[in-house]
């Protein structure tokens, strides 16, 4: 028999690279390394596991092997198949699967003491196992309905099975949802009351799996496209949390460091992020903005512009500054932004890229995106830094951005107050691609559609990229 | 009892750290950690292998061994999945930083 603390040091050291990944995956310079450190610390614990329960216990590798092989398979299917443009409801649908994963380990645990003969601990032990039990369940089964719906808007919308029908995906939120998931959760804390008086009633673990399924889609169905990077960093940071949790339940430090670090860790991501939007948390949570109710009504009209006019005004130009939103994502364009930058910078123009931090809708987005495109990484440009660059450029062209342009943002009024933009309106010709002059998500018009400088390219991202490609290239 | 405090020390410095551990990341390093952590979060795998053996060893290969075989399948996919498609990601930046720092 080896000794207990050899398994324990194994894990220690699996924690240990936990550390230095997540470490390293917050510098450029560092990040693969970061990656395959995580990777292996993650072999490691499952080796030990494997390894200890090879040691001590007779093994019924059924399950086991079965189980990792279907696992590796379609993980390692959806990874190598996925677009770059689907790469945020992969993420999302991985975080579900992690959350639910932790749920389902504590729920497995709880039906196995009961269904064992004094397999029901007393005392405190009672209360830590089935609170924690309890608390994996409610954070891991919001944590995979709330990822599931985060996914679904992220596509934008679903199928239905057998009619093939596409279903947009709806944004709803009525104040009174509020008041009624917090009446959810105290519902769910007394549910776990509960579990503890009747430990061996399964119903009210059965209420729990329901009711903390239904906190998290409502949890997600009320917050919109634009705030779905802060809404999938936090689920990341709760399904972390959920693992925490699950290691209580199993008695296993590995699962609590690495899960409550994740949830640290994921949680300054989501503070980050909100910065950079200048909302806070609560906002984005509680205080859907943007509905149908308030949206500005359309009150201008603009002149559109076409591909070759706009290709005669690029001609000799020296400073291009490409700013994309979530409709390059859309229309996958990325490709064509490329070339046409490759084609200005053929012509002696300097070219660069005004990244917005929550432009598109993940978290680096653009950057992930144009990397795909072969875009330099020097060429992709922060916020902060790009904007005292807009005055001495000649051309912005904006690709399916709106609210991270719009002006009125400078200003101290209406929902996009105070956040932080972009200083296209700054540049000598302003080129727009967008389909329409709708608003944003914000619900709000942007002055800058209509300004003197700003030409209209009405139209998809992709097909005027290359009208205009096209164009150029005929000059 | 010993242990149960232990493991909520562990739990409450493991926070601390998490929050200490990154402070300022470059939005082009938003998506991959975020993929990165969420792979990290998969840990959860260990449980699931120690359920789906005790729970099937208990000669009742009935609900809870079968919760814990999904766990198993549902957490392979989030850990193999995410490094894989983390990997995928920072192999496009970092290649593009090393060709454009020439």
């Amino acid at each position: 028999m080896v000794s207990v603390a050899v398994w324990e040091i194994g894990y220690l050291i699996s924690a240990a690279l936990f550390i230095f990944g997540i470490k390293q995956l917050s510098s450029p310079r560092t990040a693969p390394r970061g990656n395959r450190l995580g990777a292996m610390g993650m072999f490691l614990a499952v080796l030990v596991t494997l390894a200890r329960m090879y040691t001590e216990e007779v093994i019924g590798w059924e399950l086991i092997v079965g189980g990792l092989a279907i696992g590796i398979l379609i993980g390692s299917l959806m990874a190598t198949k996925v677009e770059m443009t689907g790469m945020p409801e992969l993420v999302a649908l991985f975080n579900g699967f992690g959350g639910g994963a932790s749920a389902l380990v504590g729920m497995s645990e709880a039906f196995s003491r009961i269904s064992t003969e004094g397999g029901i601990p007393e005392g405190i032990e009672l209360y830590a196992t089935w609170v924690a039990i309890g608390l994996s369940g409610l954070v891991g089964w919001a944590t995979l309905s709330g990822s599931l719906v985060a996914m679904m808007k992220l596509k934008g919308g679903f199928i239905i099975p057998l009619s093939k029908k596409w279903v947009r995906f709806p944004t709803w939120g009525p104040t009174w949802l509020n008041p009624l998931k917090t009446l959810l959760l105290v519902g769910l804390l007394y549910l776990i009351w509960m579990t503890i008086e009747d430990p061996t009633n399964k119903d009210y673990i059965w209420g729990i799996v329901g009711m903390s399924s239904l906190l998290g889609i409502l949890f997600v169905i009320p917050i919109g496209g634009a705030d779905m990077p802060v809404v999938v960093s936090l689920l990341n940071s709760l399904s972390g949390i959920a693992a925490a949790f699950t290691g209580f339940v199993i008695g296993n430090n590995v699962l609590i460091i690495a899960g409550s670090m994740v949830g640290a860790a994921g949680l300054v991501l989501t503070f980050i992020m909100c910065k950079a939007m200048n909302r806070t948390l609560q906002d984005v949570l509680f205080k859907a903005f943007g509905g149908t109710a308030d949206k500005d009504q359309l009150t201008r009209t603009k002149v559109g512009s076409d591909p070759e006019e706009v290709a005669m005004v690029l001609d000799g130009v020296q400073k291009v500054i490409i700013v994309p939103g979530y409709g390059m994502a859309v229309s996958q364009s990325q490709h064509a932004v490329k070339e046409f930058a490759d084609m200005m910078e053929a012509e002696g123009c300097e070219v660069y890229y005004g990244i917005h931090p929550v432009a598109g809708r993940m978290p680096g987005h653009m950057n992930v995106l144009l990397a795909e495109a072969n875009v330099p990484y020097e060429q992709l440009i922060t916020q902060e830094d790009i904007n005292s660059e807009f005055p001495d450029c000649d051309v912005a062209l904006v690709i399916g951005a709106n609210d991270t342009t719009n002006p009125v943002a400078r200003t101290s009024e209406g929902p996009l107050a105070g956040m932080p933009i972009l200083d296209v309106d700054k540049a000598r010709v302003v080129v727009i691609i967008k389909r329409s002059l709708s608003v944003g998500y914000a619900g709000v018009d942007n002055d800058l559609f209509y300004m003197d400088k700003t030409m209209m390219l009405f139209g998809d991202g992709k097909k005027m990229m290359n009208e205009l490609n096209s164009a150029i290239k005929e000059l | 009892m010993a242990a149960l405090v232990g493991s909520i020390t562990v739990f409450v410095l493991a926070i601390f750290l998490g929050f200490e551990l990154i402070s300022k990341v470059p939005p082009t390093l938003h998506t991959p950690l975020m993929s990165g952590a969420n792979a990290i979060s998969g840990i959860t795998i260990v449980g699931a292998l120690i359920l789906s053996n005790s729970a099937f060893n208990d000669g009742d290969p009935g609900a809870a061994a079968w919760m814990a075989f999904a766990a198993l399948i549902m957490a392979t996919i989030n850990v193999v999945g995410g490094f894989m498609v983390t990997n995928r990601m920072l192999e496009m930046i970092a290649g593009k930083r090393r060709k454009g720092g020439e």
